[in-house]
């Protein structure tokens, strides 16, 4: 197969104009079952030595080849070049988010600082068994779907929320996060990771992930970390660490919608917050509340049921057979 | 002058060996480093699908019983002294690693979960699905994170630096930035991994190019049994990408293109999951006969169910749809017997130490010996943690109260920056590195693969003479400092060649069939003349041979049938 391979390139310590980034076209031939990274590595050993990018397992295993391709992050050795090809090319891009070194190749470090901020080693609290912990087969087989976890940072690449805030903890570092307090072994003799989940629950935590699914595409080896995400808010909610943000708006808008059958968009914010306690919070909503207002968008200050309400709500007790609490205590476990 | 980096224990590789060995070393105390060319979790450990054997005394199973295995898989040249160490420690290893974290298969009871491999006579393979090594890498970097071992992440190591016959540190190219420095060390734990791109093709990642074992080659070190290449029965067709011994080991079959279970004729009692060797030769000859398809027979699963292969082989499945298109769920795929792994390496003794003083070694690079003729699957892992530890316990009380040796280190790092400017200056001539390597590897897997003879090893000693006389003026394309991988692929080259001679020049001297080296023109076994070790010392013209006979502690050599 006679193929294009466009690469962004770029050499951020050069003295010219390679300083910038740029656009460059490798014709090449390749076997029809080829992977785009045969086809970079056929580049770089035969055509153009200079190209730079990290790759070694072909096998998807060693997490060293992720980039963007097509415009989405994946594994060129996972990805068969004639399933991408479009119009006789494949455009290849480093990684998003992480800065650029050279060509395909970026700096992970943000990634892996990210990474040691979750504490990501087992803190079992008390005694070790002589021989292995006894934990269920499918307690490990839902772990192992976590660990299947590469630290390829497709999903960091492709990251709607770190590609603005670069303090979110992020899908690698949370799913991974996931993996300790998913698991039986850490935390108490209950397997709760009380402290993990407390702090993934602060800002930059859980709750910053917009949702978005973008990491979920990305990930090459279906370990999911939106889900893993969604997974934790799950269990810090169970262990009543609800005053936060993020919990408070989860409960806000199921009592909004619960209750009345729409959102009740004005509350909303101010429940999130925690209330007309927290004024420094509110005092910060101010500005996108006049402009609200001066555009017309105000939502309604009386907050008006849908019609037929009780079928909502019948709906809800179907599903929610309990309602939530609110709670304002400080779920800290250090005070 | 740059700050002066000095360590009482560098570790070089960052794999399973050397991750194991630096957080030994340094919960003794030792002010320990790892300087790896990758991120320790893009270490070859990662390739490791199948599991880790220990046995376990609470499960009815005996350490002797492993250990005879092993010895019996190793083709009696293993050391029995060295086997005997690492089947004790398997299960008190394993169990560290539970407890780190390894998120093990378990049974019903909720206790560690076993499956069979090849070569041994009972179940005591312990397994995460079919990606233990990266299950047992990512946890070990999990534990040098919390160590605080210091760690220098992609920096490649040109040089191992001995002044006075003692290890004194090394030199390594920092690949974001291209800056060489000097790294003073009271000692120096190797822990490289294999060499497996010098066959073209392998199963190894592009990564595992013999850098340990070409660094103590030159410095005077002794390597060991360098001949004992292990051919992987089943690795996919094309991109010779492995797939593991686990689906054997869950029950699958080896057929020919009319669908015969050819193993019957080879290995009546253990079929399948006769030693590699053994399965290896033996598709290898049906292949030969005209009895496979495309120089490939077939591996089939389709009799295993789904759910068995969801729960555990769900990796090497996306590998055999991804790379080959075929779903083993529904059809036998096409499988060859590929190069895989190297029994030979860096000899040491039990406590990891080499010829030269100071200098370490662990893991697949190294030769303890526990593998012998032929590696027992799933003892390569065992292999590093165990050997990893004792490595790192043993360079930290050695370097306890002991000072940096004393030499020219400007000198050092001026000899070896007008080494690498050289390599740089040279003019373009039209040739590549990557070209040698090809025909270093083809020369390699035509001639030295699963069947060997005079003539052929002959031919591919000229090969490399002829190779290495075309990589003393190979150009490098790319003149740049930061992440100059054509560099640092032209000086790894250099640590392959170096491997390359060695594993030719035993593979000639060994005029018998043991293990995984099979002589057409000596067919038999030979324990009057050849039980004993090939130790390869580079001298003048190339590899010196010398011998060093087999330790033999209570298991007789015997004849071998599976």
């Amino acid at each position: 197969m006679d193929v294009t391979i466009r690469v962004k390139r770029q050499d951020p310590e050069a003295d010219g104009e390679g300083r910038f980034p740029y656009w460059q076209d490798y014709p090449v031939t390749i076997a029809d079952n080829a992977t785009v990274l045969d086809a970079l590595i056929q580049i770089r050993e035969d055509d153009d030595g200079t190209l730079s990018l990290r790759c070694s397992c072909r096998s998807a295993i060693c997490g060293s080849c992720a980039m963007r391709i097509n415009g989405h992050a994946g594994l060129a050795c996972k990805t068969i070049a004639n399933t991408v090809v479009q119009d006789g090319v494949i455009t290849v891009e480093p990684a998003g988010v992480m800065p650029v070194i050279k060509d395909l190749v970026v700096n992970f470090d943000m990634f892996w600082d990210k990474i040691e901020a979750v504490d990501p080693f087992l803190k079992h609290m008390g005694q070790e068994p002589d021989g292995e912990y006894i934990v269920s087969n499918d307690a490990m087989l839902h772990l192992s779907g976590v660990t299947a976890c590469i630290m390829c940072g497709a999903c960091v690449s492709d990251c709607t929320v770190l590609e603005v805030d670069p303090t979110f903890l992020g899908p690698a570092a949370l799913a991974k996060a996931y993996r300790f307090t998913a698991d039986p072994r850490d935390g108490d003799a209950a397997g709760v990771s009380m402290e993990r989940l407390w702090a993934l629950s602060e800002p930059t935590g859980v709750w910053d992930c917009t949702r978005c699914n973008e990491c979920v595409q990305a990930c090459p080896k279906g370990v999911a970390p939106m889900d893993r995400i969604m997974a934790i808010r799950e269990q810090a909610i169970q262990q009543g660490y609800t005053n936060n943000n993020g919990a408070r708006h989860t409960d806000a808008f199921t009592e909004s919608v619960g209750h009345s059958g729409r959102l009740d968009e004005l509350r909303l914010p101010i429940k999130s917050v925690g209330g007309f306690t927290n004024m420094p919070a509110l005092m910060d909503y101010m500005p996108v509340a006049f402009r609200a207002l001066r555009r017309g968008k105000m939502p309604p200050i009386a907050h008006k049921n849908v019609d037929n309400v009780e079928a909502v709500r019948r709906l809800f007790r179907q599903t929610e057979p309990d309602p939530p609490v609110p709670q304002v205590s400080n779920n800290s476990p250090f005070g | 002058m740059a700050e002066v980096l000095q360590h009482d224990v560098l570790v070089v590789g960052a794999g399973l060996a050397g991750m194991r060995a630096a957080i030994a070393a340094r919960a003794r105390g030792a002010n320990t480093a790892i300087i790896s060319k990758v991120h320790p979790v893009r270490s070859h450990s990662n390739a490791a699908q199948g599991g880790i054997n220990a046995a376990l005394l609470d499960r009815g199973d005996d350490w002797e019983d492993h250990a005879y295995d092993t010895i019996k898989g190793s083709d009696f040249l293993g050391d029995q002294d060295a086997i005997e160490v690492m089947c004790r420690q398997a299960g008190a290893s394993l169990i560290d690693m539970e407890h780190m974290g390894v998120t093990f298969n378990r049974d019903d009871d909720g206790r560690l979960g076993t499956r069979a491999f090849g070569g041994q006579r009972r179940a005591r393979t312990f397994f995460v699905g079919d990606f233990t090594g990266q299950a047992l890498l990512h946890v070990m970097f999990e534990q040098l994170i919390k160590s605080g071992v210091q760690r220098y992440e992609e920096w490649f190591v040109t040089a191992l630096i001995m002044e006075d016959g003692q290890a004194a540190g090394v030199i390594a190219l920092e690949i974001r930035t291209g800056e060489l420095h000097l790294i003073r060390a009271k000692s120096v734990i190797l822990a490289t991994g294999g060499c497996g791109r010098l066959f073209e093709p392998s199963t190894n990642a592009l990564i595992v190019t013999g850098d340990g074992m070409g660094l103590v080659y030159n410095a005077g070190g002794q390597l060991m049994d360098m001949e004992m290449v292990q051919y992987h029965p089943t690795t996919l067709a094309g991109s010779g990408v492995l797939i593991s011994e686990a689906a054997r080991g869950e029950g699958a079959y080896l057929r020919d293109k009319d669908g015969n279970r050819f193993m019957e004729k080879y290995a009546p009692n253990m079929m399948e999951l006769a030693s590699r060797d053994v399965v290896s030769r033996a598709e290898q000859t049906e292949i030969n006969a005209g009895n496979g398809v495309d120089g490939c027979v077939y591996l089939d699963c389709t009799h295993l169910g789904e759910a068995l292969i969801m729960e555990k082989l769900i990796q090497i499945r996306e590998i055999g749809i991804d790379l080959a298109g075929a779903d083993m769920i529904k059809e036998p795929i096409p499988i060859r017997p590929g190069m895989h792994y190297i029994m030979g390496g860096i000899k040491t003794d039990i406590e990891g130490r080499t010829n030269l003083n100071g200098v370490y070694a662990a893991g697949e690079c190294a030769n303890v010996s526990v593998h012998g003729g032929n590696r027992l699957g799933a003892n390569s892992l065992l292999d590093t943690i165990v050997f990893g530890e004792r490595s790192g316990n043993h360079a930290s009380e050695f370097t306890r109260n002991m000072d940096y040796v004393e030499f020219d280190a400007n000198a050092a790092l001026n000899q070896e920056r007008r080494r690498i400017q050289e390599m740089l200056d040279r003019p373009e001539n039209g040739d590549r590195w990557s070209a040698i390597r090809r025909e270093m590897g083809e020369s390699m897997n035509r001639n030295v693969a699963v069947f060997r003879n005079e003539e052929g090893i002959e031919e591919t000693i000229d090969d490399l003479h002829q190779l290495r006389r075309r990589y003393e003026n190979v150009p490098v394309h790319n003149k740049g400092k930061s992440f100059n991988t054509d560099l640092i692929f032209a000086l790894e080259l250099g640590y392959m060649l170096d491997c390359a001679d060695t594993i030719a020049v035993g593979a000639l001297e060994r005029k018998e069939s043991r293990g995984a080296q099979f002589r057409t023109d000596y067919p038999e076994r030979n324990d009057e003349e050849w039980l004993h070790h090939i130790v390869l010392t580079k001298g003048d013209g190339g590899p010196v041979t010398s011998e060093l006979p087999v330790t033999i502690t209570q298991w007789t050599p015997e004849e071998r049938k599976y």
